[in-house]
């Protein structure tokens, strides 16, 4: 019982950290280039990069934070553009191939000693040389939190009970908002989104009272930092919902079914794939300054593989939603970390050392990834006609 | 980076200035270098590091002629070599250098000082001969690999970002037979393309066939190439560790032809990828089965309705490209002395920039990229870029080559979009 709930307080901790927050960012971004538009981005780790490089060398040399912010995003957006023009009007696996090579083109640029001055080079930048500004922001005050101060230990001193019961409720009411999000059209209305709303809360609740977490309220990796993060990830979700149910992301829907077709009406189909690629692109920047708020600017912890980790967590969750990429960023760090826990506590170290525990959650993660494309390419929120496409 | 000193620190007899542990920290900031002549390093050199104010401090040079320093002030600090301390003979060539110290860094600091007799200018037509030789072998072992890539694209339309993966397989193979179990390089070669052909063989029966018949689009299938090459770079590191792994223990012996030093072993690698893809290439023009892949890669409906079984031929391009790629990555862990686990993942976009060079799914066009690809990424130290970005330069140049002419070298104009 106690491993069990020490695993999933783990889960718990990482489901909620500001790198699954910030990586969540990063997602909708490339939800909005993958799942709307059909633009299929490799690269998505590479305006995280920028991102975080132009909000931690400004900060660095003594620029204010908001220069810093606009730094990154700037940088985000002239990389998109340079990205976007010689590719954009060919076949999709050349933006595929272009991207995924400029990407690396950044991270060797980030990692040159040439650069030490500016990026780092290798060791990168610490956080704590352009955390401070964020920080100062907090009014969270001092001292630690624990979210939920009520919790299950205080119902009948923890029994299993107390938990088992918990546990399935918790289940039951995240299997029921998940069922009630994917029926979006059979109920609608205020009734449906208040019920949405509702078991979110719910659940939420249900969750934090049966795992606690306990955080400083500002320091380094505390709540301020991920208040801020989901907060920024509740309304990257809203601008991703304005967007694409505007005529515009009706028309990156059209590019994505048909591109011609949309050519055919009349329509500046470079000229809006260019904008979604630009957008989503600023997503990921803004996902990158959130990854390295807690952590340090770091090229290579910012490479090709945390780009794969985006795909599986945005197939996870479901392409083309707008709750997908949360959904899936979510099960995707905790899964892994279950992987991984699990696999230390249960599985004997004569067969898999606790050190290769980590490699083997991330075999486990490429499987799933394939097995995800081929059997259920719509993932958990999905609609599996709007991922037939083909690029 | 910080380890390194410490393991010297363990494993050196008691001398005179040994090597100390600079930890940078929210406060401190480090400054360290080594000094070294083209002979070794110099012990017991002293070194005054002054700061803005004026004030001074001194260092030595460790045994292993290592040297750091911590200082408590950001700004700039001049470092400047004590020249009375250097033992005869030498020359300074930068004996004052000045580092802007960061709190939370260690900062490099390079003076350089040679002997009298070296000449540290060897002539720049001996380094464009020399770097053009290691282009070439670069760019033949990037050919044996994208020539398979190229022809799985062609007949399948599919980029298998997994192929880099193969290319690893291929040297942990050798590894495990020759380096591991002591077989013979001749026979534990050929073991490791068989084997190597054999997985092309498993995967195209057992994955990429049932794929296409349940009709999977390609970017999908492409997704699934990257899960496919995630799970494996994970395996390797899961296997093997994230160490460098060497085919051969022993150091290989030396040729030199006028003014190009080369392996025996990369002659041999060069010889024997010349007389593979003449083979390929040959077959491809002359024999049957090589007339129905290039019809396959043309047009696979129209072949296919011409009475070429076009599964059957993709079967044997998928066997055929995995067992180039697994002796390309033979050979590039015997040539470069060793392979790690992400060793293919860092020559995927070269092969990538290779196929996409020569026009994408054109095995001659696969070719000509990757001897190109291959002489930029050598060739462009030589032509003033840093030594960090000469992969950075083949990239470039693809992107580059996108904008005025994006079918690729030899590729069939056709506008997409």
């Amino acid at each position: 019982m106690d491993t069990i709930q020490s695993i999933l307080n783990a889960m718990m901790r990482e489901a909620l950290s500001p790198g699954t927050a910030a990586v969540a960012i990063a997602v909708i971004g490339l939800n909005i280039h993958f799942g709307f538009t059909g633009l299929l981005n490799i690269g998505q780790s590479a305006f995280m990069l920028l991102g975080a490089y132009g909000m931690g060398i400004a900060v660095w040399h003594g620029l204010p934070f908001v220069v810093g912010i606009l730094l990154g995003f700037g940088a985000a957006f002239v990389f998109a553009l340079i990205l976007g023009v010689p590719t954009l009007k060919l076949r999709g696996d050349y933006l595929a191939i272009v991207t995924i090579s400029a990407a690396e083109i950044i991270r060797y640029v980030g990692r040159s000693s040439l650069l030490t001055d500016f990026t780092g080079s290798a060791q990168g930048i610490p956080g704590s040389q352009y955390r401070d500004p964020f920080t100062n922001l907090s009014f969270f005050g001092g001292g630690s939190f624990t979210l939920l101060p009520f919790n299950y230990l205080d119902v009948a001193d923890g029994a299993a009970w107390v938990r088992i019961i918990g546990w399935l409720l918790a289940l039951a009411s995240i299997a029921a908002l998940v069922y009630l999000l994917r029926s979006g059209d059979r109920f609608s209305g205020v009734a449906r989104n208040g019920l949405v709303v509702l078991l979110v809360f719910w659940s939420l609740f249900l969750l934090l009272f049966l795992f606690p977490v306990a955080n400083q309220r500002t320091g380094v990796n505390g709540w301020w930092v991920r208040f801020i993060a989901w907060t920024l990830v509740l309304l990257c979700c809203f601008i991703t919902y304005l967007l694409v149910r505007s005529p515009w992301g009706r028309l990156l829907r059209g590019i994505r079914e048909d591109e011609d077709a949309i050519r055919s009406l009349g329509k500046n189909v470079f000229a809006i794939k260019m904008q979604a690629l630009i957008i989503g692109g600023l997503f990921g920047a803004l996902g990158g300054m959130v990854y390295v708020l807690p952590a340090s600017v770091q090229p290579d912890s910012m490479g090709r593989s945390l780009t794969f980790f985006c795909y599986t967590a945005l197939l996870l969750g479901g392409a083309a939603t707008i709750f997908g990429p949360v959904l899936g960023s979510v099960l995707f760090f905790a899964g892994r970390i279950f992987i991984q826990t699990a696999s230390q506590a249960y599985v004997p170290n004569s067969i898999l050392t606790d050190q290769k525990t980590a490699q083997f959650s991330y075999i486990v993660v490429g499987i799933a990834l394939m097995l995800l494309v081929i059997f259920r390419p719509q993932g958990i929120l999905g609609n599996k006609r709007e991922l037939r496409f083909d690029v | 980076m910080l380890l390194a000193p410490l393991l010297l620190l363990l494993g050196s007899p008691p001398a005179s200035a040994v090597d100390t542990l600079c930890l940078p920290g929210p406060d401190k900031a480090c400054i360290a270098g080594t000094l070294r002549t083209d002979e070794g390093v110099l012990p017991d050199v002293t070194l005054t590091i002054t700061d803005e104010s004026g004030a001074t401090q001194e260092v030595t040079t460790s045994e292993t002629g290592k040297w750091n320093i911590q200082v408590d002030k950001e700004g700039p600090y001049v470092v400047k070599l004590d020249e009375k301390t250097l033992p005869d003979g030498l020359v300074v060539d930068t004996g004052e250098v000045t580092v802007q110290a960061k709190f939370g860094a260690t900062l490099p600091a390079l003076l350089t000082v040679r002997t009298e007799d070296y000449n540290a200018s060897t002539s720049k037509w001996d380094e464009f001969l020399q770097s053009s030789v290691n282009g070439l072998r670069l760019g033949l072992l990037l050919a044996l690999a994208s020539v398979g890539l190229s022809l799985i694209y062609g007949t399948t339309g599919l980029s298998n970002f997994a192929h880099a993966e193969q290319v690893t397989l291929g040297g942990m193979l050798g590894y495990w037979l020759i380096g591991k179990h002591g077989m013979g390089i001749w026979i534990g070669g050929l073991l490791v393309v068989l084997l190597s052909a054999l997985t092309g063989y498993a995967q195209d029966r057992g994955l990429w066939q049932p794929l296409r018949r349940r009709g999977l689009g390609l970017t999908q299938m492409m997704i699934v190439t990257i899960g496919l090459s995630l799970a494996m770079q994970y395996t390797y590191q899961l296997l093997v560790g994230a160490r460098t792994v060497r085919v051969e223990q022993e150091n290989p012996s030396v040729t030199e032809i006028g003014p190009v030093t080369i392996t025996n072993q990369s002659l041999v690698a060069m010889a024997i990828s010349i007389v593979v893809l003449a083979v390929v290439g040959f077959a491809l023009l002359r024999t049957r089965i090589g007339r129905a892949t290039r019809a396959v890669s043309d047009n696979p409906a129209l072949a296919s309705a011409s009475g070429i079984d076009t599964d059957k031929v993709i079967r044997l391009v998928w066997t055929v490209a995995m067992g180039l790629a697994g002796l390309s990555g033979l050979l590039y862990a015997l040539v470069t002395n060793g392979i790690k686990w992400d060793s293919g993942m860092q020559i995927l976009l070269l092969l990538f920039a290779a196929v996409t060079l020569g026009g994408l799914g054109t095995a001659f066009g696969a070719l000509i990229g990757a001897l190109i690809i291959g002489l930029v990424v050598e060739l462009s130290p030589v032509f003033g870029m840093p030594g960090d970005f000469k992969y950075a330069t083949a990239l470039l140049i693809l992107i580059l080559l996108l904008l005025v002419r994006p079918q690729g070298l030899l590729g069939k104009p056709q506008r997409v979009g």
